[in-house]
């Protein structure tokens, strides 16, 4: 079945070959991220996974939002991450203490994130495909809408970034 | 424009040839002209002088010796990602090097947000330096790489907003269009040297020399590798050829950081377009595609030379000054640069 799919004139079968191979990646990235026995293993599949998105990106011709990708969540966030997890606690070798009795609980949640993503795409896009040439929108454009129709969304955020600031100023202050 | 057509695997065989060429030379000739040489002389001493003519050949023998020693791992080490973290660092070097342009079309790629992405990807060698203290099982080499990641992250954002500055003024962030409105520009109506922007951003320029210095962790933002406090910070527990890979790529990014100041603030490979009457990056001749590279090299030459001057005659900064230095000197000047080249812009 999924041969026949490919195999389709109007499929991209080098492009589809690819997204699966990064897709297997991320999963297998992603499920890594919650067995692992390691904190720091654990933070570097999940570094796999940031990559496989921005890798997606380039593939979906959005070569910005790929770049975006990796400046803040492979070269910011994770490093943090990573800088954080090693000032602290970062033993070398298995720990034991690192499974949560509660950690059911996560499965419900991811199934509702993924059902909530998935209609708002399938539901945002419809039937709409991307052209097979596609080119990458110029920074420019991008930062055209995000100043102009998407500014008060964009806005919005900023307030939730600084919220979240001061918030974490007021708990790590101590007098 | 240059009309020969070739076949898509010729294409990649070509960009993977050059790129190394690209990181390697470089790398070689800042070893050998600056670390052997530069700092022998400043240090009144001759520096190799057996191996070739002056010493010319001592970096293959260096490299011989590093290629057939043990490969050593310690004991309690991570295996696996104290081998896979050399390779981050040094594949971040090989990213980085494609978007530099070389010429009209001797370009990797020609990316659309170039320097976005160099600034990205330069920014991925960190979780290398970090992941290799971490797994080396090593109390020196876990600070080496906790000092490194601390440095790298501070001295990230001035680079950043440095660069801001050179982008609002050429309007683009493609690297190649950069060096177009640079050698095509002119000061006051003269056109004779271009519009390079190290005059009109001179303090951008100061700021992102100042940052990769300490992108680069060479002396005085040494503090990662401090030799009498940390024996040699992350890379304590490498040797043989993993060293020599870190080696490489220390100063291959060296090279092609440089090669970025110069594509952002000395014209890149370009000559002042006046001189030959051309007007814009299409009118620019053929035989560019080969001279241009030798006039990227010289410029960066030039600019890692003031790098390795600055490394050799500066003694190292404690962590509190780096850190004071970082986020009260250079993130406030360069977003004061940044606000005067917005207004000048909007302004003329």
């Amino acid at each position: 079945m999924s041969a026949v799919i490919l195999a389709a004139d109007d499929i991209q079968v080098a492009q589809n070959i690819g997204f699966g191979i990064i897709a297997a990646i991320m999963v297998i990235g992603a499920l890594k991220v919650v067995t692992s026995k390691n904190v720091v293993h654990a933070a570097l599949s999940l570094v796999l996974v940031l990559s496989g998105a921005a890798a997606q990106y380039i593939l979906l011709g959005a070569e910005f939002v790929a770049v975006s990708q990796i400046l803040v969540y492979v070269g910011a966030v994770m490093v943090l991450f990573l800088f954080g997890v090693m000032l602290t606690r970062a033993k070398l070798g298995k720990e034991t203490d690192l499974d949560q009795p509660k950690a059911w609980l996560g499965v419900p949640v991811a199934l509702l994130m993924l059902g909530v993503l998935a209609w708002v795409l399938i539901d945002g896009f419809q039937d709409e495909r991307l052209p097979a040439d596609a080119t990458s929108k110029a920074a420019v454009e991008i930062s055209d809408s995000v100043l102009g129709p998407a500014l008060v969304p964009f806005l919005a955020l900023t307030f939730v970034l600084v919220a979240a600031v001061i918030g974490g100023i007021v708990l790590a202050r101590k007098d | 424009m240059i009309a020969v057509d070739l076949p898509y695997w010729a294409q990649s065989l070509l960009r993977v040839l050059g790129g190394t060429v690209a990181v390697l030379l470089p790398a070689g000739t800042i070893v050998y002209l600056f670390l052997f040489k530069m700092m022998s002389f400043m240090q009144s001493r001759l520096g190799p002088m057996e191996a070739g003519p002056y010493g010319s050949m001592q970096l293959f023998a260096e490299v011989g010796k590093w290629l057939q020693k043990e490969d050593i791992q310690p004991e309690n080490a991570d295996k696996r990602v104290f081998k896979i973290a050399p390779l981050v660092v040094l594949v971040s070097t090989f990213l980085l090097v494609a978007v530099v342009p070389f010429g009209p079309d001797a370009y990797f790629t020609d990316f659309e947000a170039g320097i976005f992405y160099a600034l990205a990807v330069s920014s991925v060698s960190v979780l290398g330096i970090l992941i290799a203290g971490w797994s080396s099982a090593n109390k020196y080499s876990l600070l080496g790489g906790l000092r490194a990641a601390g440095q790298l992250i501070a001295y990230e954002l001035p680079m950043v907003l440095a660069v801001i500055g050179v982008v609002i003024q050429a309007g683009t962030m493609n690297l190649n269009q950069i060096v177009a409105a640079q050698n095509a520009g002119s000061m006051f109506g003269w056109d004779g040297l271009g519009n390079p922007y190290v005059l009109t951003q001179f303090v951008g320029f100061v700021v992102f020399m100042i940052a990769i210095q300490a992108e680069l962790t060479q002396a005085p933002f040494d503090m990662p590798i401090a030799e009498s406090e940390l024996v040699s910070g992350y890379m304590t527990e490498y040797s043989g050829f993993r060293f020599l890979i870190f080696f490489i790529a220390e100063f291959a990014t060296v090279g092609v950081f440089t090669l970025i100041a110069s594509v952002l603030f000395l014209g890149g490979w370009g000559v002042p377009f006046a001189w030959f009457g051309w007007e814009s990056l299409g009118d620019v001749d053929n035989w560019m595609n080969v001279v241009g590279p030798l006039v990227m090299i010289t410029k960066m030459l030039a600019l890692s030379g003031i790098v390795m001057w600055v490394r050799f005659s500066y003694p190292r900064l404690r962590e509190d000054q780096l850190q004071r230095f970082a986020w009260k000197v250079l993130i406030p000047v360069s977003v004061v640069n940044i606000m005067v080249t917005a207004i000048l812009k909007v302004a003329f």
